[in-house]
């Protein structure tokens, strides 16, 4: 088999089409958290976002039979989630990882209450037609690129925009420059006339918009269902994913693309019968993560006020 | 409580007016709070929130067994409690409990299943000693991991947990499934390696009495020893303690250890004590619960005891009331999550009332 | 422009100050370390509201209830501590916050072009494009400047700037100041140093614990009254006395390097050693390297290469990669200069006193505390230092800076140490606290114990040290006995010409 055989083979455009669809979810977390370390605040709460949007996106796009007013409501959940979140971050300035952590575990309970009061306790798995796939006429059949890229849903396009928007902002736009100040040197940024709390908030609401579409595309746009815990773990995964792209949008999505490769590699192993036992393999993008951060971790330059609280109106 | 007094630090006063006023005062408010929204949610659910309480505390607390059903509950959670307080205050997030649980478990099981003519009083010591070492060894990889490469354990251990708890569930459906090999579990341990029950009756067993004894020990040992001292300025202020002089990699490692060893010790609680056999859902999350347990007792041993077998109560109870009531269980892993919040928030009213007297 | 005045009752940070500055002035405010210069000054600047009193710009009445209405009345703050972002480039720092350049995309080439104009009106060269993490500080000084320029200060506001400076770099600064306020400007100029005030200001204001006690043109005050009226009594500092030999060497560093983690080397081929009953003055302007040699000392650092070794005994003992732990147990103390980063722990008195020694008799015994000896331990340090505390049982945290140093100090010298490491002990005390400070270095000194004393005060360093060791861009540029010591030798070597 040569090499373009092997490039356009119907199994190998399958395994890069769920390459893609296994990294968004990752992907538009760690954008989320992105948004928040640059600004200085560790959001450990991405899981319990990405939970909640994968849950209340469901919900709503089940009961008004209208997947984007599902998208809307999992990432406006995510968002309320990441106002909580700055509540106490920003204005008690709590533990963030403590908070992070007691809104992931709430979040757990939550969900699985709110599916069973929305569902009801039977068997019977309610499902909905997820988005389809739209194939770009033309680009859909370059090899390689096409399944990854231009056989995607809808969000995966969104997501794509997202990422270049984002860029856009970060580097070009004075919101950008604010947030970088803002996680930099607080205290700089605030005689600067921008207000760190505020900054921080926005970005809090931001994150958890992100991580909340990303959990509404596992429900969505990936399975067209939602399950007990169903992120098992993504949230925490986009943390590193975030190290490893540099707190960068494109290094991001590079990082979240080998991931989402990984995954679907692992699924692939299953299905075709290796003889490896099936656990082995859903643990590698686990296993995956910690590689990440052994080789990345302590080299990737943190935002100087990352973690630590800010009060105004200290004397020193 | 008489072992608690004796060990109080010279000055019981300064110690106790904190625990008694504020903080104690500030955790029953959270507590209470939490139980308020509990009620909306029940409500919601369109059932009577005073009939749901009722029947949960009933549950909880109705009579001998279900005292005896919610202490039981409190040992694993007194133990990853224990664990992750004991991370907490040299400094290191163990959010692994859960895997390191796993793992000391699995052992445990493994080597009471190969003593089995071996006396209880080799059989069971063994087993301790397994489950702790084992559980030990997997938070040492977090620990190795945060201190050589720079890991946040944040993550680590959170992937670690993923991987333990896969390992084990091919173990249980591989080498050491039970013959019959229709479960993913082990064969039953021989009654060799069982605790005697503490309540005629009930299945509230011996491990009762080691997981008071743990509390004790974590609270001597974190007070009144120098490596308790040592670890709480290491989780303090790393910098000044390394300044100081002290170890402070060896003493995040033994945090990390003895954490692990906590935590493993929970698994075996757990399948001498309940299952009699590692089962594949051995835990229902007992070492996340025990982070909030950790929290809500403000990382002061005899404070988790008091968490755990409260969350013990919620959740034993919270059975009871899904029967009763239909109120799905899962509840109280809501109210878990807002006591903690509240109890994280208290700053919150201080902000509020400073607020409105601004305005 | 009329005057500013800030009138605010509360805890005596300040107390009902009167202050007022004119277009083309240059008015100085003089006054001890914690006088309340620095917070009378963030009160003009917006970042903190005072409960009481008014200030007026033009003989209008302004509220501040942030920096940026203080900015956009025309009142420009240069910090301390700079308030830069150092990943972010000069025009983006310059032109941050506000919607000058262009409310959504900056149009940061405009802004280097502003920046540049700027430069060369006033003599403040700088590149718009360069990152200030990679300027020197004297050039992030001057974005400084430039930056509140660009957002249009009438009223700057400058808090001890040459603190930052070396005496040749001040002359320099000075000449842009009295260009500024020929142009206009009104010049705040916050300072401790009695000559930088003669020598440039039009008006002098003197602070003293919060209050105001006199301000009168400078050509009618003289130094000697400016330094009662900012001391209030004729409290005069303990100097080193009589020259006592030296003994044998206690520490001695060959050869250090130091590269930090961004390559950059800190330090480079240091040598230089403390002898006992000795007190070695390490002089530098702030960042030239005295920081990174303490912690190489004290054992924080690891030297690139090059040794450090202490006396065990009869003979030195390389200590080069070894960490604080065994250099305590040679006898070394050290007196950090971030007592809260690296010296304090949030427990209470009585924990910190024993932090270094907690392991040993009679604090623990075979590993468990014995919490009546840290006590009766505790207690005695507290008086013997003048610990101003409810007991030992408070939290050091909620100390004031000068007892949290005494019982910093206190602790260090308590072990009889052989060397101490002071690194800028009297950083924000008042000056009883200094004088107390001095009194203990001078005693374990007489003692014989060796001390290396850093700090960026001159007149510390000549108040206290035997022999003056001066650093300049990672390297020891000489060496100056006491005898021979002038301010001019010292100001040349601290710019880095060889003596």
């Amino acid at each position: 088999m040569n090499v373009l055989d092997f490039l356009t083979d119907p199994i190998t455009a399958g395994f890069l089409q769920a390459t893609t669809r296994l990294a968004i979810p990752i992907m538009l977390a760690a954008l989320g958290g992105m948004f928040a370390e640059r600004a200085g605040v560790l959001n450990i709460g991405l899981e319990g976002m990405m939970l909640l949007g994968a849950f209340v996106g469901f919900s709503a796009a089940f009961m008004s039979g209208n997947l984007w007013f599902g998208v809307a409501a999992g990432m406006l959940s995510g968002a309320l989630l990441g106002l909580v979140v700055a509540f106490y971050t920003v204005r008690l300035s709590s533990n963030q990882v403590v908070v992070g952590i007691a809104i992931n575990l709430m979040m757990v309970g939550a969900t699985s209450y709110g599916f069973r009061a929305v569902f009801g306790t039977g068997t019977s798995s309610p499902r909905i037609q997820p988005f389809p796939p739209i194939e770009i006429p033309a680009l859909g059949q370059i090899p390689v690129l096409g399944p990854l890229l231009f056989q995607q849903g809808i969000l995966v396009y969104l997501t794509l925009a997202i990422v270049a928007v984002t860029t856009i902002v970060l580097s070009r736009m004075s919101v950008g420059i604010a947030i970088t100040a803002v996680g930099e040197h607080p205290e700089a940024a605030e005689t600067l006339g921008i207000s760190v709390s505020r900054t921080r908030t926005w970005c809090l609401v931001v994150s958890g918009l992100l991580a909340g579409l990303g959990g509404a595309f596992l429900s969505l746009s990936a399975t067209g269902l939602f399950l007990d815990n169903m992120t098992a773990g993504r949230g925490y995964i986009a943390l590193a994913i975030l190290l490893l792209g540099r707190r960068h949008p494109w290094g991001i999505l590079l990082a979240a693309v080998l991931f989402g490769g990984a995954d679907a590699f692992q699924l692939r192993g299953q299905n075709a019968g290796t003889g490896i036992p099936y656990q082995f393999l859903v643990m590698l993008p686990y296993l995956l993560t910690i590689v990440v951060l052994i080789g990345f971790a302590g080299k990737v330059r943190d935002p100087a006020a990352l973690g630590q609280p800010f009060r105004r109106n200290k004397v020193e | 409580m008489s072992a608690t007094e004796t060990e109080a630090p010279p000055s019981p006063f300064a110690r106790l007016r904190p625990l008694a006023g504020g903080a104690l005062l500030s955790s029953l408010a959270a507590i209470v709070l939490a139980l308020l929204i509990g009620a909306i949610l029940i409500v919601a659910w369109g059932a009577n929130p005073l009939e749901a309480y009722i029947a949960l505390f009933d549950g909880a607390f109705g009579s001998w067994n279900s005292l005896a059903e919610t202490l039981l509950r409190a040992i694993p959670l007194t133990f990853t409690g224990l664990a992750i307080a004991i991370a907490f205050r040299g400094g290191a997030f163990n959010l692994g409990a859960e895997g390191q649980l796993f793992l000391g478990a699995t052992a445990a099981a493994f080597v009471g299943l190969a003593l089995p003519d071996m006396p209880p009083f080799v059989v069971i010591p063994t087993m301790i000693l397994t489950a702790a070492l084992v559980g030990a060894f997997w938070s040492l990889v977090a620990g190795v991991l945060k201190m050589r490469f720079g890991a946040n354990e944040l993550i680590t251990t959170i992937m670690l947990n993923y991987i333990a708890i896969l390992f084990v569930s091919f173990l249980l459906r591989g080498p050491l499934q039970e013959a019959a090999g229709y479960l993913p579990q082990t064969e039953r341990l021989a009654s060799n390696a069982r605790f005697p029950t503490l309540i005629e009756g009930t299945r509230l067993h011996f491990g009762f009495l080691l997981a008071i004894l743990a509390v004790v020990v974590c609270h001597f040992a974190l007070w009144h020893t120098t490596w308790g001292f040592k670890l709480r300025v290491v989780g303090l202020n790393a910098r000044a303690a390394f300044n100081s002089g002290y170890k402070v990699t060896a003493i995040t490692i033994s945090a990390f250890l003895v954490s692990g060893a906590l935590a493993g010790l929970a698994g075996y609680m757990e399948v001498v004590g309940v299952q009699r056999r590692m089962i594949e859902n051995l835990s229902p999350g007992f070492g996340y619960t025990g982070i909030i347990v950790a929290l809500l007792g403000r990382t002061n041993p005899i404070g988790v005891l008091a968490a755990a077998i409260l969350f013990a109560a919620l959740q034993v109870g919270g059975t009871t009331m899904q029967t009763a009531s239909g109120v799905p269980s899962t509840l109280t892993a809501i109210i878990q999550g807002l006591v903690v919040l509240f109890v994280i928030g208290r700053g919150a009213f201080d902000f509020l009332a400073k607020r409105s007297r601004a305005d | 422009m009329s005057g500013v005045t800030v009138r605010f009752g509360t805890f005596t940070a300040n107390d009902a100050v009167d202050f007022a500055v004119a277009r083309g002035q240059i008015h100085a405010l003089l006054g001890e370390n914690g006088a309340g210069k620095t917070t009378l000054m963030r009160v003009v600047a917006g970042l903190l509201i005072p409960q009481e009193g008014i200030i007026a710009i033009d003989g209008e009445p302004v509220k501040f209830t942030s920096p940026i209405d203080a900015a956009a009345k025309g009142v420009g703050m240069v910090h301390q501590h700079f308030m830069l972002i150092p990943t972010l480039t000069v025009a983006q720092n310059v032109s941050i916050g506000i919607g000058k350049a262009g409310r959504f995309f900056p149009d940061l080439r405009k802004v280097a072009r502003d920046i540049e104009e700027i430069g060369d009106r006033y003599g403040l060269k700088v590149d718009p494009n360069a990152r200030v993490g990679d300027l020197s500080v004297a050039s992030q000084q001057r974005v400084e400047i430039v930056k509140a320029l660009y957002r249009g200060a009438r009223i700057l506001v400058l808090d001890e700037p040459t603190a930052v400076l070396a005496p040749q770099e001040v002359e320099g600064f000075f000449r842009v100041l009295r260009m500024l306020a020929e142009a206009g400007t009104a010049i705040i100029f916050i300072s401790h140093k009695l000559n930088e005030v003669m020598s440039l200001s039009h008006q002098v204001s003197v602070l003293r614990q919060g209050k105001l006690v006199a301000s009168m043109p400078t050509q009618q005050t003289s130094p000697k009254e400016l330094a009662r009226l900012m001391i209030g009594d004729d409290l005069v500092l303990p100097t080193v006395e009589a020259e006592q030999p030296a003994g044998q060497p206690i520490l001695v560093a060959s050869n250090v390097t130091y590269r930090d983690d961004r390559g950059v080397d800190r330090l480079r081929h240091v040598s230089v050693s403390a002898h006992a009953g000795e007190i070695v003055g390490i002089a530098g302007v702030d960042g030239n390297g005295q920081q990174e040699l303490a912690e190489i000392f004290a054992g924080l650092l690891v030297p690139t290469s090059g040794s450090v070794s202490l006396r065990q005994g009869d003979r030195m003992a390389d200590v080069s990669r070894a960490g604080p732990g065994p250099r305590i147990d040679l006898g070394l103390s050290h007196i950090p200069e971030d007592r809260q980063r690296t010296a304090l722990v949030d427990l209470s008195i009585a924990d910190n006193a024993v932090l270094e020694q907690v392991a040993r008799q009679p604090f623990s015994s075979n590993g468990i505390l014995s919490r009546s000896a840290i006590r009766t331990f505790s207690e005695e340090l507290i008086s013997d230092n003048d610990v101003r505390c409810t007991g030992p049982d408070q939290s050091i945290l909620t100390l004031s800076g000068g007892n949290q140093q005494k019982v910093v100090l206190g602790r260090a010298l308590s072990r009889d140490p052989s060397v101490v490491i002071a690194v800028q002990p009297t950083r924000g005390l008042d000056i009883g606290a200094t004088a107390f400070v001095h009194e203990q270095l001078l005693a374990q000194r007489s003692r014989g114990a060796a001390i290396v004393l850093v700090s960026t005060e001159l007149d510390e360093i000549l108040a206290l040290s035997d022999r003056i060791v001066v650093m300049f861009a990672g390297t020891i540029v000489g060496e100056i006995s006491r005898r021979d010591v002038t301010l001019d030798r010292l100001g040349a070597m601290m710019t880095g010409q060889a003596a």
